[in-house]
């Protein structure tokens, strides 16, 4: 295999990363609501919470498409 | 998204180019200071804030709708600096509803189907070294509340309290690594977010122009799908917009409520 096309797959399994953040993002959001909806008198004070969770999960997958991007340009 | 309609490839990177409008020969000191199309952008995101904000700024005893959507605004901000800070965060109210605005203003005007009648829409957050700048200026507060309040004893932030003092030299190092990564990742979350999703949009059109340039059976087999998938991920974007804004926010006054209120 090639330079070229070893950056192409290299790219392409980056992207793995960018469903393992969806994984990871869409536990943050099941997980709120699954308890918001047992307590919705707490949910309001919570979602401050459920947006670091989310960034930091979400900072993750993006990081793996910085990896790509920088693999196929740089 | 639309605009380079005629070309049969499409190049996703193209919208993020930065080109000098005028002055490309204006130098101060080795550096180009040319007016960009991405200083215009910031110019015009300034200049529609400074109108939205100039009309809830009536003092209105009762509030009509402009005004109620500014105060809203206001009120939300303060609301999360109220929780996240205390009383301290007041006074850091400018800085967060500035950088709010700032940045929701700039991801939604980025947005706008202004590529429509002819003008071409530059997203100026989809730029490290704007988002960058950003981030730097809030981690430069952060540093500079905290050394003036507590001085080297600020540095007792990267020593969780009750830590043992053998776990001391194992997370002492890991938070100070993580401390560091702050700016970085502040502003590098709003650059890949918004050029993730810009890129998405272009890719989308391009799957749309050639599915209908291979012919009418590709157009409607590629073309429809993806041009309804293009509306749907439009409608995500802006929420994309206004999420990342409140994330950049509420992080940054996070990162001031370490500095504020040091453990």
């Amino acid at each position: 295999m090639d330079l070229e096309a070893a950056k192409m797959v290299g790219a392409g399994l980056a992207a793995i990363g960018a469903g393992m953040a969806a994984l990871g993002v869409g536990n943050v959001f099941g997980s709120f609501l699954e308890s918001a909806l047992r307590n919705p008198g707490a949910a309001d004070g919570q979602q401050g919470r459920l947006f670091i969770g989310f960034a930091a999960a979400e900072l993750l997958g993006l990081l793996a498409f910085v990896v790509a991007m920088i693999i196929l340009f740089v | 998204m639309a605009g380079e309609a005629e070309t049969a490839k499409v190049d996703p990177m193209y919208q993020f180019t930065v080109e000098p409008l005028l002055g490309e020969t204006w130098n101060i000191a080795g550096y180009n200071i040319a007016f960009t199309n991405s200083a215009l952008w910031m110019a015009i995101t300034a200049v529609v804030l400074f109108i939205f904000m100039l009309g809830g700024m009536k003092r209105e005893l009762v509030p009509g709708r402009w005004q109620m959507t500014v105060e809203t605004f206001t009120g939300f901000i303060e609301d999360m600096l109220d929780a996240n800070i205390g009383e301290a965060g007041r006074k850091y109210v400018p800085y967060i509803f500035s950088l709010f605005m700032f940045i929701l203003f700039a991801n939604l005007l980025g947005l706008m189907p202004l590529g429509l009648v002819g003008l071409h829409p530059f997203t100026f957050t989809s730029h490290f070294t704007v988002t960058g700048v950003l981030a730097i200026m809030s981690f430069a507060i952060v540093l500079i509340v905290g050394f003036w309040k507590h001085g080297l004893h600020f540095f007792s932030l990267f020593v969780p309290a009750g830590t043992p003092l053998p776990m001391v030299l194992v997370i002492a190092p890991i938070e100070f690594i993580s401390f560091l990564f702050r700016p970085f990742s502040l502003g590098l979350r709003l650059f890949v977010a918004m050029m993730a999703g810009h890129v998405l949009l272009e890719v989308l059109s391009s799957f749309v122009i050639d599915g209908w340039n291979a012919g009418a059976g590709f157009g409607l087999l590629v073309g429809v799908p993806s041009f309804l998938l293009m509306v749907a991920i439009c409608a995500l974007e802006i929420l994309v917009a206004g999420i990342q804004a409140y994330v950049f926010a509420l992080l940054a006054s996070l990162y001031i409520n370490d500095a504020e209120n040091l453990h």
